[in-house]
């Protein structure tokens, strides 16, 4: 059962992966990302992994998607489809993900996986995540969480200050 | 004394079939409940809203088909299923019939963790509460896509007001939830209810729990595009918003899917604040299916004061809406889970 249902999932992530990159329209294509993310997001709920899942559709689905179509209302042209790329480049491109998912597949054959019923004794529940979370013992996880924190923090403060400084130029330039 | 009926009907299954089938018919019997469940609420919120809107503009509401003008909505839905589905022509058609499925998915995948009493649970997980919050920041999309995809301005408008007001105010509704949360000390659902056993959490929590029912209260209109958060619909200016274009059965998902999603956030509200299907002071809690009973009784409640608002006040502009999350509600919010923590690490909870 369980079986069939990761086939069915991981083949639609498949196709909806790959109609993604030769769409030509580019809302269209990210919708596709969207159902492929849904897909990961399926995946990790069938391996009991909840949060994690949870984690992918408010950050990915809900967010990077949102983020995207945003963006991409604000594109020029954005009802006319994109141009057609040409057969080299094509070429290319394709015998660059084909040496990818070579390298991927080589390194998923050969590396000796747990099988999933033995490793389901450590279930992960988010009391367990939150606390490796914001250990600073053996295991813990504060000195990243808190790297990344401060990194978002600059992201932050630096989004503010690119968006200020154009509206103060221009508000300097009027006067 | 607790007369289960679901463990009946899983043992009845067994009888008649092996492990894996019963299984399988089981999950399809869930689905198919609460599909029900979802047209039935669907039906029943609409013809609340036109009454009470009618009780609160001095007028009657629908009153004619059957007792209390209980059948007029089903007597609209019939009309919705038997229209025409109309669509335009230059819409981009694969993005404007897929947008309102992203709606019903994600209202129907938040039912399912809503416990309607002690028995009736579909789907308790640990991270109950979060996955609510991750299941419903999906559900944007299918407005983002419908306003894109209709190929139509006002559409189009009520579109991007919808990305900029929903995305805001998940962020209230998210930081209310985790303020209870601290109290709660647990996010899955059914936890949360226990805890109340001996006091609802928004006694518990007193003063940062009010705050936060209030902020909850706010965004939660926010959330379901309600007034006077309607920008989204805006009759009077955008048309109908982003389902202008839709018509039939496709116009009626998104309404009952709004409709759904406002009974999604009073039961949220109920659940972390009064104490879900439990009684007041445990008055019934020998008899079975009682907490339907409370529970229904207390998610009307808060529905009805979601409609005492959407008939009192008028609707805000998009500049005093975002001030009001941006600058009000989110440093309020923010002071209000450190008094929170506070006050559970002094132990000052009652």
């Amino acid at each position: 059962m369980e079986r069939i249902i990761f086939y069915i999932i991981s083949v639609l992530m498949i196709t909806f992966a790959v109609m993604a990159v030769s769409n030509r329209n580019l809302m269209r294509s990210i919708i596709y990302l969207l159902f492929v993310l849904l897909g990961t997001a399926a995946i990790y709920f069938m391996i009991e992994f909840y949060f994690l899942g949870a984690v992918q559709l408010t950050v990915y689905a809900g967010g990077i998607i949102v983020l995207y179509v945003n963006s991409v209302m604000l594109v020029e042209k954005i009802n006319n489809p994109l141009p057609e790329v040409n057969s080299k480049r094509r070429l290319l491109a394709g015998i660059i993900s084909t040496a990818g998912a070579a390298l991927t597949i080589t390194a998923i054959l050969s590396y000796n996986f747990v099988h999933i019923a033995e490793s389901k004794a450590t279930e992960t529940n988010i009391d367990k995540v939150g606390k490796a979370l914001l250990n600073y013992g053996d295991k813990g996880y504060i000195l990243p969480f808190e790297v990344i924190s401060i990194l978002l923090l600059a992201a932050m403060a630096g989004a503010i200050a690119i968006a200020k400084t154009n509206k103060l130029k221009k508000n300097n330039e009027s006067k | 004394m607790i007369l289960n009926i679901f463990t009946d009907i899983h043992n009845k299954l067994l009888e008649h079939m092996s492990g894996g089938a019963a299984h399988i018919t089981e999950l399809i019997l869930i689905a198919a409940a609460y599909l029900g469940i979802f047209a039935i609420l669907g039906l029943l919120l609409v013809w609340l809203e036109r009454r009470v809107a009618g009780f609160f503009q001095l007028r009657l509401g629908p009153n004619r088909v059957g007792p209390f003008g209980l059948f007029q909505t089903i007597a609209d839905a019939l009309k919705l299923v038997s229209k025409e589905l109309t669509g335009t022509v230059k819409a981009d058609s694969m993005l404007y019939r897929t947008a309102p499925y992203f709606v019903i998915t994600t209202a129907l995948m938040a039912l399912s963790l809503i416990p309607f009493s002690h028995e009736i649970q579909a789907f308790d997980i640990n991270i109950g509460v979060f996955f609510l919050i991750s299941v419903s920041s999906v559900g944007v999309l299918g407005i983002f896509l419908a306003g894109w995809a209709s190929n139509n301005k006002y559409s189009l408008i009520g579109g991007m007001r919808t990305g900029i007001q929903m995305i805001s105010y998940e962020l209230s509704v998210g930081m209310a939830i985790v303020t209870m949360t601290v109290l709660a000390g647990t996010l899955q659902i059914s936890e949360i209810i226990e805890i109340q056993k001996d006091g609802w959490l928004i006694w518990k929590g007193h003063i940062p729990a009010i705050i936060a029912f209030m902020i909850f209260m706010i965004a939660g209109t926010a959330e379901s595009n309600r007034t006077p958060f309607d920008l989204v619909e805006a009759e009077s200016e955008l048309g109908a918003g982003f389902h202008t274009e839709y018509s039939g059965m496709n116009f009626a998902y998104y309404f009952l899917a709004e409709f759904v999603n406002m009974f999604i956030i009073a039961s949220v509200a109920v659940i972390l604040f009064f104490g879900g299907w439990l009684s007041p002071f445990g008055i019934t809690d020998t008899i079975p299916f009682a907490g339907l009973f409370w529970f229904t009784v207390k998610v009307i409640g808060v529905i009805f004061i979601f409609m005492w608002f959407r008939w009192t006040f008028p609707r805000f502009r998009i500049d005093q809406l975002l001030t009001l999350e941006w600058k009000y509600l989110l440093p309020v919010n923010m002071v209000n889970i450190v008094l929170m923590a506070l006050i559970v690490w002094l132990g000052l909870t009652l």
